[in-house]
């Protein structure tokens, strides 16, 4: 689909009630309060609101540029909102401001992991090493903060015992175990995007952010990663925040999905309330752009925003 | 049959080619000739001499100018065709060798131990070689020069090697801690073993100082401050006269003693109290097993620290910051970590410094020493242990070497001083390595942990 459409509908759209249940879920561990990013001029997202339920896979989906990874840096803390909240709340009732804390404290305190759209592994670093880095808050703790490790201390070589079986599991889990001693630069694509996935869950989140985990995988490695996801959402209870492009993913696995447009939400319900979204379907899912007017046919557009797609 | 032919088709091919490639030789060579012209015309063609009066006589010198055209394009003619020829051999042998485990890398785990043998029993090596203990001082004060660099090798190797933070002010620490040693040795009398680990202290303290403001900076500029800060230190040291003693630097600092024994001649020196007669080798072969001793903790904690999860967090760090931070970790305290650490053990080097001179000077302290340690690192293959190590022997021992061999004078004068060719033999070191092993002279990095087969 074309951008120009995309701005033009959404303009066109604004008017209408939103199709949404607006209340979302019941217990949010993440909810996200009239957030608004401004870059010099230009608004990546603006007065964006919406909720994570707590142990759901939460999608949020967009054309290109719609402020996806925006979102992710506020909520991850890598930029500073321009306005609004991000509010976490652990099982434990802890709460946290996202957008207040230093940026390394959203997972260190919060529990916030994430992934990279262009996936970050520490290359020359052995897949391994890549998952012992991602524990360095237990080894740091175990290792009185390198002074029982310098002595070479029991208690620091249990702890790294433990880690080292932890991270064992992982690798098995996404089938690494052959190469868990090979730098992580030298792996396949694939391999590495499921990497950054277990990196990430080695920091214990409660929250897992994945941005676009299947881009650039191949049709199987996509239904690895479905399995993936849902085991780190049923068997460690983390909930999951994902952007993705593919839709046999997002329609899969999702419990609730929320679609951005220029920063703009313009839908946020359960994947089969977005199937059937109007505006949706004629924004952004399944639309080619070849069908971009038959679509919009079919759902009663062609009166406002034929003029646009060309 | 077929390949014959394939091969008969293929040929001619190649020869075109080449031919086509000769061709393109001669006109880039051309163009370089003809550059040559323009550049010479204005610079080389005319002479000008006073003539008579006032005005200017102009003296043509078209043969110089042919002369300077003819011989840059033979050169560079010369140097494609020869460099053509290097990057063909190259490739077939990379071809040839695709696969086979590098043989640097093996080298390496040989070197090691061999070093480490050599560098214990090296007064022995000496004093066999030279007939007599005290008629191998040379090679012993030669190997404490060494051992000092390959000190500050390490040290810097953590913040440069490990963290990936570029230092160009190390020195500055070291300097640190050679006054430390001088002052608090002067002014308070404290005992060597004391001032040792208070130099270190104080060195690591002024890494923390430095890094506080600096360390949210990145490879250029973080380069830049850590230079002008081993400039102020050193400037420092020049001009607050009544605290350092300006650039005269300061004298008679005590000298070592064997844990509270001096290295002396009289009633309860060293020679006599262990039943020898005196020999001041004694007080140099203790020195070099002191700096011996203070290199291989240096080099022990860095292995340590290396499979410690703050060790991994510098290296994670040296590979992506950004990654480093979405796993929790506080960059800035990592990065605070390594340079105090590698200002530490600049800081023990220091003190060992002024403990083995008796005297300091803010002379010793200047940028050229960054450069050369920062060159060992660098030379060494960053982050690799032995790679430094081998790299400070041939970067400090090599010009030592260099000033005795003595023929060397035979064929270039009797004036010749090799030392002075020192900075020019670093280049030349410098440009070769960046041409043949760009990554160090050992690039392996060694896992500081193993999946299958536990430990380094
Ligand atoms: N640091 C920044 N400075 C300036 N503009 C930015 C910055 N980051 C993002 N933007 C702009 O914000 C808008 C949203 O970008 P964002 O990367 O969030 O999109 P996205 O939804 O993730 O897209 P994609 O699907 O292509 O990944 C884009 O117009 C982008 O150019
Ligand atoms: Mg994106």
């Amino acid at each position: 689909m074309t951008l120009a459409t995309g701005t033009t509908r959404l303009a066109t759209l604004q008017d209408e009630p939103p199709a949404a249940s607006p209340g979302g879920p019941a217990d949010p561990i993440l909810v996200v309060d009239h957030l608004t990013m401004r870059f010099g001029g230009l608004t990546a997202v603006g007065d964006l609101s919406f909720k994570v339920g707590r142990g759901d896979i939460t999608a949020l989906i967009g054309p290109n540029g719609a402020g996806k990874t925006t979102v992710f840096n506020c909520i991850t803390g890598f930029y500073k909102p321009t306005e609004g909240m991000i509010r976490l709340s652990q099982a434990g009732g802890e709460t946290y401001l996202l957008e207040r804390l230093p940026g390394h404290d959203v997972n260190r305190l919060a529990r916030v992991a994430r992934t990279f759209q262009n996936i970050r592994l520490f290359p020359q670093m052995t897949v391994l090493e890549n998952l012992l880095v991602a524990m360095h808050k237990p080894l740091m703790r175990a290792s009185g903060f390198s002074l029982a490790g310098i002595l070479g201390l029991p208690v620091y070589r249990r702890a790294q015992e433990e880690a080292i079986a932890k991270a064992a599991g992982w690798i098995a889990r996404i089938g690494l175990t052959h190469r868990a001693d090979e730098p992580a630069g030298d792996l396949p694509y694939g391999d590495q995007r499921r990497l950054e996935i277990a990196r990430a869950m080695c920091t214990d989140p409660v929250l897992l952010c994945l941005d676009e985990p299947a881009a650039g995988l191949n049709p199987r490695e996509s239904a690895d990663l479905n399995t993936l996801l849902r085991m780190i959402r049923d068997e460690y209870g983390t909930s999951v925040l994902l952007i993705e492009h593919d839709m046999s993913v997002v329609m899969k696995i999702s419990d609730r999905i929320v679609v951005l447009d220029y920063g703009i939400k313009i839908a946020d319900g359960t994947p089969e309330e977005i199937r059937n979204d109007t505006r949706v379907i004629a924004a952004y899912l399944g639309v080619d752009d070849e069908e971009v007017a038959a679509v919009e046919a079919e759902v009663g557009l062609v009166g406002t925003s034929a003029g646009t797609t060309a | 049959m077929a390949t014959g032919s394939t091969i008969g088709a293929v040929a001619p091919t190649v020869g075109r080619r080449s031919g086509a490639a000769f061709a393109e030789m001669l006109k880039d060579s051309a163009l370089f000739a003809l550059v040559t012209l323009g550049l010479s015309i204005p610079v080389v063609a005319y002479r000008t001499d006073l003539g008579q009066g006032t005005g200017l006589e102009l003296t043509g010198r078209w043969g110089v100018v042919a002369g300077l055209c003819l011989a840059v394009f033979v050169l560079r003619l010369g140097q494609r065709l020869i460099l053509g020829e290097v990057s063909r051999r190259r490739e077939a042998h990379r071809i040839a060798t695709a696969g086979a485990p590098p043989v640097v890398a093996r080298a390496g785990r040989v070197l090691g131990p061999l070093t480490l043998i050599v560098a214990l029993t090296l007064p022995l090596l000496a004093a066999l070689g030279s007939g007599g203990l005290s008629e191998g001082r040379y090679w012993i004060d030669l190997g404490i020069l060494i051992l000092t660099y390959v000190m500050l090798g390490w040290g810097l190797n953590i913040v440069v090697g490990l963290a990936g933070l570029l230092d160009l002010g190390y020195v500055a620490f070291y300097a640190v801690g050679a006054y430390s040693y001088a002052l608090l040795s002067t002014g308070f009398g404290l005992s060597f073993w004391i001032c040792l680990p208070l130099a270190g202290l104080f060195a690591a303290a002024f890494g923390v100082l430095l890094g506080f403001p600096v360390l949210r900076l990145r490879g250029d500029y973080l380069a830049i401050v850590t230079l002008a800060f081993g400039e102020i230190i050193r400037l420092v040291l020049i001009n607050w006269v009544d605290f350092s003693g300006g650039a005269a630097g300061l004298s008679s600092i005590p000298r070592a003693s064997f844990f509270g024994i001096p290295f002396t001649a009289g009633e309860g020196g060293f020679a006599q109290t262990f039943g020898l007669t005196f020999n001041p080798i004694h007080r140099i072969i203790f020195l070099y097993y002191l700096i011996l001793v203070l290199a291989l903790v240096t080099n022990l904690v860095t292995l340590r620290m290396r499979r410690l999860p703050l060790g991994r967090a510098w290296e994670a760090l040296r590979e992506d910051e950004i990654a480093c931070r979405s796993l929790g970790i506080d960059t800035t305290m990592t990065k605070l970590t390594a340079f105090a650490l590698g200002a530490m053990f600049a800081g023990f080097a220091g003190s060992f410094f002024a403990v083995r001179q008796g005297f300091v000077s803010p002379e010793s302290f200047n940028f050229l020493e960054s450069a050369i340690i920062l060159a060992i690192v660098v030379l060494g293959g960053m982050g690799s242990q032995v790679g430094v190590a081998i790299a400070a022997i041939v970067m400090v021992g090599a010009p030592e070497l260099l000033r005795n061999l003595s023929f060397l004078k035979a064929v270039f004068g009797e004036g010749f001083d090799p030392n002075e060719y020192r900075l020019l033999l670093f280049g030349l070191a410098m440009v070769c390595m960046m041409v043949w092993r760009p990554r160090g002279l050992i690039s392996e990095r060694s896992p500081s942990v193993r999946l299958g087969g536990r430990g380094a």
